[in-house]
């Protein structure tokens, strides 16, 4: 079995997904030729050629946009917004348009696209190229959300996303693009959106997360002297309340890490649904952390705005301790 | 050195005038029957929007967008189209959206709030009514480029005001269908006003038909209170684009008689000698006046039509007046394919209270 990294993960379910389904599409700013800016669809112009796989003007609107009429007529676009910080003039179409073609119509039509988009902070970029604006699609009726945080989950998630009925916002943490490589099987697979992982078993304390926080969180309690469960959303929209609830009765402790702002962030709401479901459960209250609700800071003074091993462990000790 | 590297020029196309003559020499080929169904769909296109705009005073419909003055548009480009191609409206299309398929009564379901009034017929190409300006103009290109994509001959026709040129998806609808030559047909219905908002205050530009130019697609102005000059270029446009030629961006010049919606009062900022001298350019009775010199209209017949297309909205309006209210529980059912169990819990609580 080979071993990939997430963006040749990716990679090989974009390629095996256009071998599958002929109506599989892919298009966006140098996706084509150049592969896309960080080779997500590297050679797969090449494989497809240039009906399948295009280069679009500059019009991140007008990407989404032709995307739902296409996936009306009944293909399966793969659409790439280069960096999440512009998906915002994208917003529009998704929120407006993409969302809710199944539900003005009536399911005569449908919009089963993806739009795949780096995610994220953690690489010492550009103002607009750190960001973590997965809340505004949480927050649209319609959407689903996911973010892999593992080559091998990311292979079996741009499955999924692709042949997902509804439209899907596949988020890819450019912060774990190359860092990691694991074995990746050839054979095909597919990982249900919805579905969270429990990444490590545990009863003293659970730590909910996704993203590039679940390295994060991993590294920092290697050594630690509690029994921690660490739970991977990997879906944010609709997010698997089963497996969390679960935790919380088992654990009745609760810490959520996660990089996007504090308010209205998803920890908020796994926090009330904990409270709704779960209460009596909860030996302590939940902690977050999270980023500021600032805007992300440049390179120099990043670093202190994620979520950091120190902040992890001093809420996993708060939480201990109350 | 300064030189000229490209001239531009920009047509019109005026075959019927507001007396109802005829310039032969650009007269499409039509049959007499087309005629008379051009004329019958204007018809009935004007009496759905009349009945519309009582109801809606009546309070037995919402707010409504009526179509009043603009029907030699909307008939006449939507009539070009083939049973295959996709049809793209903002929300001032109702008689092309009839005339394609769609039941008035649903029609009227919609507009009275009830959203089973845009369950679209499985065999109506017609995409919902797009509220949010401009948008749908992508939509239609992209729906072009699919059927480029899988060599099929499906063209698609797309809807918009004039205030709809100012928004960005606009351009870049078309600069993309340019890019692609996609086959779809933009067709604006340059009615004078967005709201308030006069074509002159949208753009410096003198005509809106010359915004094709810069995309280096086809761009061409008619008048869109003329049925044969409607109908005339978006055939030739449809073919144009049938055969590989890509897009056409048409500039109706036509003028809405009544207010933007039922909610607006156009008094406020539109002189009323301008609804006056419009009027005069009516494009119904401007084919009724060629219709009587070629002997295809006489009293009787507009009698008849007047009748039948009356009776078959008194009927419409009928049948969704009798339309009972939805399960309340119709408004989780297509939000996605499959309810979600947060979905499930909540519409089962809105049960619970009921």
């Amino acid at each position: 079995m080979a071993k990939l990294n997430l963006v040749e993960a990716i990679n090989l379910g974009l390629k095996q997904e256009m071998k599958r389904d002929k109506n599989v599409v892919i298009f966006g700013e140098d996706v084509g030729k150049d592969g896309g800016v960080f080779r997500v669809t590297d050679g797969l112009q090449k494989e497809y050629g240039e009906t399948r796989v295009f280069d679009t003007p500059l019009c991140e609107s007008g990407i989404v946009g032709i995307a739902i009429g296409m996936a009306a007529y009944g293909l399966r676009p793969v659409c790439e917004i280069q960096f999440e910080g512009f998906i915002m003039p994208a917003i529009d179409q998704i929120v407006s348009h993409a969302a809710r073609i199944r539900n003005r119509s009536r399911g005569r039509y449908t919009c089963p696209l993806v739009i795949r988009s780096p995610w994220g902070g953690g690489i010492k970029a550009l103002e607009h190229h750190s960001e973590a604006p997965e809340t505004f699609f949480i927050h649209t009726p319609g959407l689903k959300v996911v973010i892999p945080s593992t080559p091998y989950d990311a292979k079996g998630m741009i499955v999924s996303a692709i042949r997902s009925p509804d439209p899907v916002i596949f988020f890819e943490p450019k912060k774990v693009y190359r860092a990691i490589k694991e074995e990746v099987p050839e054979k095909e697979y597919t990982i249900p959106i919805g579905k969270a992982k429990i990444v490590k078993e545990g009863n003293d304390l659970t730590i909910i997360t996704y993203g590039s926080c679940v390295r994060d969180v991993i590294s920092c309690i290697e050594n630690s002297k509690y029994d921690i469960e660490v739970i991977d959303l990997r879906t944010l929209s609709p997010f698997d309340e089963e497996t969390i609830i679960k935790s919380v009765k088992k654990t009745g402790r609760i810490v959520i890490v996660h990089e996007a702002p504090k308010t209205l962030g998803l920890g908020a709401e796994i926090s009330a649904r904990i409270n709704e479901k779960a209460l009596l459960s909860l030996k302590a209250p939940v902690e977050r952390v999270t980023g500021y609700d600032i805007i992300v800071p440049l390179a120099k003074l990043e670093e202190y705005y994620r979520p950091s091993a120190k902040k992890i462990i001093n809420a996993i000790e708060k939480v201990m301790s109350f | 050195m300064l030189k000229t590297i490209k001239n531009f020029e920009l047509k019109r196309l005026e075959i019927l005038d507001k007396d109802g003559k005829l310039d032969k020499k650009v007269m499409p080929k039509l049959k007499k029957e087309d005629i008379k169904k051009l004329y019958e769909f204007m018809v009935l296109t004007r009496v759905f929007d009349q009945k519309a705009l009582k109801l809606q005073r009546q309070g037995r419909l919402g707010t409504y967008a009526s179509m009043e003055g603009q029907e030699a548009t909307i008939i006449g480009s939507s009539y070009a189209l083939e049973k295959q191609d996709w049809l793209f409206p903002c929300f001032r299309e109702n008689g092309a959206l009839i005339l394609r398929g769609q039941p008035m009564e649903d029609l009227y379901k919609y507009w009275g709030g009830d959203e089973r009034g845009m369950n679209i017929p499985k065999n109506v190409n017609n995409f919902p009514v797009a509220i949010p300006v401009g948008t749908q103009t992508l939509h239609a290109v992209g729906v072009a480029i699919g059927a480029k994509i899988k060599k099929d001959k499906t063209c698609s026709i797309v809807y918009f005001g004039d205030g709809a040129t100012s928004e960005g998806d606009f351009h870049e609808a078309l600069n993309i269908a340019g890019v692609f030559k996609a086959p779809v047909v933009f067709i604006c219905q340059n009615n004078q006003f967005a709201i308030s908002v006069s074509r002159k205050k949208q753009t410096a530009s003198e005509s809106l038909a010359q915004k094709a130019i810069a995309y280096g697609i086809n761009g061409i102005q008619v008048d869109g209170n003329d049925i044969f000059a409607v109908y005339k270029t978006t055939k030739e446009a449809l073919d144009n684009a049938r055969k590989g030629n890509g897009p056409t961006l048409i500039e109706c010049e036509t003028f809405r008689i009544n207010d933007h919606t039922t909610s607006d009062d156009a008094k406020k900022y539109r002189d009323e000698k301008l609804v006056e001298e419009w009027r005069k350019k009516d494009p119904i009775i401007r084919l009724v006046k060629y219709m009587k010199t070629v002997k295809l209209w006489n009293e009787e017949y507009g009698k008849k039509t007047s009748e039948k297309m009356n009776k078959d909205v008194e009927n419409a309006v009928l049948k969704y007046e009798n339309t009972k209210l939805p399960n309340l529980t119709d408004m989780f059912d297509f939000v996605y394919e499959e309810l979600t169990p947060n979905l499930i819990e909540q519409r089962d609580k809105l049960l619970e209270k009921a």
